[in-house]
């Protein structure tokens, strides 16, 4: 087993974090457009995807049997299997390999629900090092205006109401997402985040975040038309996702 | 009483809680087909009968991750790392909802198989050994450790016994050889040296499961005898 910054693989990973609606979905989905039609061969993964953890969390969450440190472990499994199977073998073949949230979203989420700090950046330490890990830093405000402006329900564990912060939801949430904010300002100087602004529009967001990685691309194979095509045909399916695929979706989330 | 004592963290807060574990926390380890559960149907009614009461919980019985963790050993695409780290969820989630509120509650809790068991699994698959001693950091120390030891040799007929080679207790997910006997035989080689080498880190007992099965319990009922409340 390699450990955090250990492996040396031809590929190349990439991977967004921060608060839910500073943007940084949008700003991946952006980029692997750009990268694929500059012929890159691109993978992608998001958290919490799992097909093999997916029941047990969902169960999890639906009965509120998960503690902090099985909350810990179950979103571990699942980033262990896609660890596993969607972003190391591709990074050894050479491609790009681009993650929606990565084990930051854990250590921030963990701690923020006091889980030792140290254990579980130990319980991570199989995962691939990012060649660049981009954080989309946002004021509270602005984030929590995003998320609550289209939706009425914050579910149990995304609002943090298993801490017992607060009784109202909505309170616990935006007590919960400070201490969030927190674990992520603490980590830039820790992990070496490159910190990006949020609150700029989006394409000079995604401008300078093309500027930031082309650096790095130098040496990286591209492929021909026919993985394009297929590249091409991926993103497109998850464009166009039947409705039991978006509800899924939206449960990912948290 | 259970000390408050931990490999590595309290995970649980026990001790800001002042928690007090009245109960003990009686471990059985050793390799598949070892005789472990034999042993566990042998002590309960002898404990029971002596007005303790028992409480016994075993790997993959999780409410959370059980049923998750067996789904997922009968497909094809269970990697090592997902493979411990679904065991270490099954364990966390025993250990926090039977295990502590049990000892809590004055029980003699009887584990048939501990950490030892998933860390030994675990070193043999890959990984990182102080990866996987880091997370089980979080694991209680017992009030015994029974190790039941065996050699391979004397392994082999009791596996004939009861009835021959599984997939997973012959290592398969790594073919160690070109059939479950010969993978069967590396993979539990490798899982008792695991063993081996924990037996004086973590302070095992070590009772020699070769000898016949009464003799056994009556080794295991020596031990356990002193460390029962009035015992």
């Amino acid at each position: 087993m390699e450990t955090y910054g250990l492996h040396r693989y031809p590929g190349r990973l990439f991977i967004v974090e921060g608060v839910d609606g500073s943007g940084k979905s949008t700003q991946i989905a952006l980029l692997r457009q750009w990268l694929i039609s500059e012929g890159y061969p691109v993978f992608f993964s998001e958290w919490n995807s799992s097909p093999l953890v997916k029941q047990t969390t969902s169960k999890g969450k639906k009965k509120q049997l998960l503690t902090p440190t099985t909350f810990s472990l179950i979103h571990a499994t699942d980033f262990a299997d896609r660890t596993e199977h969607d972003i190391i073998p591709p990074l050894k073949a050479g491609a790009i390999v681009l993650a929606d949230r990565y084990i930051y979203t854990a250590f921030a989420r963990d701690v923020a629900r006091n889980v030792d700090r140290h254990w579980v950046r130990e319980l991570y330490q199989f995962a691939v090092k990012p060649t660049v890990a981009f954080y989309y830093r946002v004021p509270l405000e602005v984030s929590l205006n995003r998320i609550l402006g289209g939706r009425t329900e914050l579910k149990y564990y995304e609002a943090g109401m298993d801490l017992g912060l607060s009784n109202d939801p909505l309170e616990s949430f935006k007590l919960f997402q400070q201490r969030i904010v927190d674990e992520y300002e603490a980590m830039v100087g820790e992990f070496g985040l490159t910190v990006m602004d949020a609150t700029l529009p989006i394409p000079d967001q995604q401008r300078r975040m093309r500027e930031i990685i082309k650096p790095y691309l130098r040496g990286v194979r591209r492929v021909r038309s026919s993985a394009q095509e297929s590249a091409w045909a991926g993103l497109a399916r998850e464009m166009r996702p039947s409705q039991v695929e978006v509800s899924e979706a939206r449960g990912r989330e948290q | 009483m259970t000390k408050l004592s931990f490999y590595g963290i309290d995970a649980i807060h026990l001790k800001e809680s002042e928690a007090i574990l009245p109960g003990r926390l009686i471990v059985i380890e050793g390799t598949d087909s070892v005789g472990r559960s034999t042993q566990l149907n042998r002590l309960r009614p002898w404990l029971e009968s002596s007005g303790y009461a028992v409480v016994d919980t075993e790997m993959t019985r999780s409410v959370l991750a059980g049923p998750g963790l067996k789904k997922a050993k009968e497909g094809h695409t269970l990697g090592p790392i997902t493979l411990n780290l679904f065991y270490a969820t099954d364990f966390v989630d025993r250990f926090e909802n039977q295990i502590i509120p049990a000892l809590r509650a004055g029980f003699v809790v009887l584990t048939d198989r501990y950490i030892f068991s998933l860390i030994a699994r675990a070193v043999v698959r890959g990984a990182d050994p102080q990866w996987i001693r880091s997370i089980y950091g979080l694991a209680l120390k017992p009030d015994a450790i029974f190790y039941l030891k065996i050699s391979i040799h004397d392994l082999i007929p009791r596996v004939l016994q009861r009835g021959g080679f599984d997939y997973w207790e012959s290592g398969m997910d790594m073919r160690l050889g070109p059939d479950l006997f010969e993978s069967f035989v590396n993979y539990q080689t490798r899982l008792l040296k695991q063993f081996d080498d924990m037996s004086e880190e973590y302070g095992f007992q070590i009772i020699d499961a070769s000898l016949p099965i009464e003799y056994v319990t009556e080794q295991l009922k020596e031990g356990i005898f002193p460390l029962l409340p009035q015992g």
